[in-house]
């Protein structure tokens, strides 16, 4: 009880100095702020809270260890609720209001390239954690990545369809209102085609739809050995139940946009027996990631996903990245990022390309009994 | 042809579910005149009162037709109190303003509704339990479950219900004169407030059960499920001719099948919902009083 009373005033202190500091950290700065946009509500929350509950955890480290120059970190998180327009606002708000050193977001590549331009512009360097459309590092110099690209990604489950499960013939369900969705369904159709595969059907959808029998039908009739679905994890919960409902036995493939606890929530046995590309998985016995899964669990009494691990990893980039730049100042922070080479994270070592981009390799997961688990790892 | 039969299935299905909350719109525009946009959002509301019912209920009774039917009429009693609630307190007061003003105050309710939802209940989709396990079944060539089948018997029953109650019985003979004329009707002693209060806890409720149904089948819920569905039961309820009740129910069925015929084509697929309001706007240039409707010249 005093040890918890003891803490509670420490913190609360802490808090007071924090906030007190912040009121002149324009002027003398005592604190370095970070700013972040996440999707903390809304049709892709799943992402945004694990990334935001990792990205947390970083920072709660790198203060506890005495943050960096000698400067505490304070981590400003903006809700983009989910919807297209809000990435925008919240990110001009934490440049221009709050006044941040780097924005870190987001995980969906529809929200990370209506940000990037904003951070572009007003020079503030953005890592995002786990946007795999290649658009999103175009946008300019200032803008990062630490995740693989999809270009990988579809080509790493274009060559699994066809190796590993054997399949010629594949069928396609994209969301065109997701640029990940589209650029995905690009590169996976351009590799399985040059691999010697033929993809018999190419149906769309649009996210937040949730009736998909039409296409499903037609997906049938066409008689694919696999069907790729390269959505997020609501709509290919909701696709994986009513495939079932059709009698459409085939494994589904997916992509990182899977990975949430609401897939199995939701599709339950449906989704048994399909694949999914991701940035880790949770079996890896490498003492990085099982270090990782403890603290994340002691503090948030939950298992990591791959949006968590990306979170958590983008926070330590930035972080070193400020470190070894000395100081906090765009250009030379853009510089230090632009040159990360082998840092040691827990989706696997962090090394940045000439286009900003992390080259990584990934796993293929399949799922079972509500649990992903790891079937192979394939490198760039 | 198993994949045309299969669709009509799919389009039949879904049609079902429009046709269900389409009745709601008809019928209180049949009666006041004015569209209520804050129809799909009782829809919303009836989801989310099953589901939190559901809590309660499934671990005393367990899944199965029992909790089903009780979830269900719960839902409809909740949002049939909700819809006389919702006219009592903000179409009553309105009642002899012009008729834009409540149609704006009904989007305002819409949106109240959908926002405050967010904000009460959280905007993250919820998983929807199960209420009833759900099987496969083979119609020759048509792959369907227990659950779509469900959806096709208890809104087949409730349209019958209705029908039933809006030709047979005393309040629905009111019901009738009013939508026929309101001075005359209350001329006759017909208690006009009360036919409308009756009016929307039907629609309500029957908006309610396409909620409950509708998340059986899909089971995600969030407090912006009700927007589109809202949508296309409203363009079902003009394509059958609105005020008209069995053109609700065949509007509904067009439309589901339409679209399911579109979004099936691999060409047609991304425009799905543009061919369901496409359809909405040939329809008003070439008969503007929808399939079933009357045409009627406005006295202006």
């Amino acid at each position: 009880m005093t040890l918890a009373k003891i803490l509670l005033t420490f913190g609360a202190t802490a808090l007071l100095f924090v906030t007190g500091c912040a009121k002149q950290a324009e002027t003398d700065s005592d604190v370095i702020k970070i700013g972040q946009f996440a999707s903390l509500t809304g049709g892709i929350a799943s992402f945004g809270q694990s990334s935001d509950a990792g990205t947390t955890l970083a920072i709660e480290e790198i203060n506890a260890a005495g943050g960096v120059l000698g400067k505490q970190i304070e981590l400003i998180t903006e809700d983009d609720r989910s919807t297209a327009g809000e990435p925008a606002n919240v990110v001009r708000k934490l440049i221009h209001r709050d006044k941040v050193s780097a924005v870190l977001g987001q995980v969906a590549s529809s929200m990370s390239i209506e940000a990037a331009p904003i951070c572009q512009e007003a020079g503030i360097p953005m890592i995002t954690p786990a946007s795999t459309n290649p658009e999103v590092t175009e946008k300019g110099d200032f803008i990062f990545r630490i995740c693989f690209i999809d270009p990988f990604q579809g080509k790493v489950m274009a060559k699994f369809a066809k190796e590993n499960l054997g399949a010629s013939k594949s069928a396609i369900l994209t969301d065109v209102k997701q640029d990940y969705s589209v650029g995905l369904t690009k590169y996976f159709k351009e590799t399985f085609e040059e691999i010697g595969g033929e993809v018999v059907a190419e149906q769309s959808f649009s996210s937040g739809d949730t009736d998909f029998k039409a296409q499903l039908t037609t997906i049938k009739a066409a008689d694919p050995e696999v069907i790729f679905v390269p959505a997020y994890y609501t709509e290919a919960a909701l696709i994986a139940l009513q495939a079932r409902e059709l009698g459409i036995e085939l494994p589904l493939c997916g992509g990182d946009g899977w990975d949430s606890p609401k897939l199995f929530e939701i599709a339950g046995k449906a989704v048994d027996g399909c694949y999914f590309s991701n940035h880790y998985s949770q079996e890896d016995p490498s003492e990085a990631v099982q270090d990782f899964i403890a603290k994340y669990k002691a503090k948030h009494n939950a298992v990591p996903d791959a949006m968590a691990a990306l979170g958590y990893d983008s926070a330590y980039v930035l972080v070193d990245a400020i470190k070894r730049a000395g100081s906090t100042e765009p250009e030379a922070l853009r510089d230090a990022i632009a040159t990360t080479s082998g840092y040691k994270g827990v989706t696997g070592t962090i090394t940045l390309d000439e286009n900003r981009n992390a080259s990584k390799p990934a796993v293929v997961l399949k799922i079972a009994g509500g649990k992903a688990s790891y079937v192979a790892t394939v490198a760039p | 042809m198993d994949t045309f039969l299969q669709q009509l299935f799919n389009g039949l299905f879904l049609g079902a579910i429009y046709a269900l909350i389409a009745l709601g719109y008809t019928m209180v525009y049949g009666i006041l005149r004015f569209i209520n946009f804050a129809h799909g959002e009782v829809y919303m509301v009836g989801a989310y009162v099953a589901y939190f019912a559901a809590s309660m209920l499934l671990p005393l009774f367990g899944a199965g037709w029992l909790a089903f039917l009780l979830l269900l009429i719960i839902a409809m009693l909740a949002c049939a109190l909700l819809g006389v609630g919702i006219e009592w307190t903000v179409y009553r007061p309105l009642r002899h303003r012009p008729r834009l003003t409540v149609l704006i105050t009904a989007i305002g309710v819409s949106l109240f509704l959908q926002y405050g939802g967010q904000s009460w209940l959280g905007a993250a989709p919820r998983a929807f339990p199960t209420l009833l396990p759900k099987s496969t079944v083979s119609l020759g060539p048509v792959q369907a479950t227990n659950l779509q089948i469900v959806v096709l018997v208890t809104t087949l029953v409730l349209m019958l219900a209705l029908r039933f109650f809006v030709m047979k019985t005393k309040l629905g003979k009111a019901m009738r004169a009013v939508s026929h004329n309101v001075q005359a009707a209350s001329l006759m002693g017909i208690n006009n407030d009360r036919v409308i209060s009756v009016t929307f806890a039907v629609g309500s409720a029957l908006a309610a059960a396409a909620g409950v149904l509708y998340a059986i089948n899909y089971p995600t819920i969030n407090p912006l499920m009700g927007l589109m569905p809202g949508l296309k039961a409203f363009v079902a309820a003009v394509l059958g001719g609105i005020g008209n009740i069995p053109g609700a129910a065949v509007g509904g069925l067009v439309l589901g099948i339409v679209e399911t015929f579109a979004g099936g084509s691999p060409l047609l697929s991304p425009y799905r919902d543009a061919i369901a309001f496409g359809l909405l706007v040939l329809l008003l240039l070439f008969k503007p009083g929808g399939l079933l409707g009357k045409a009627t010249v406005e006295k202006v």
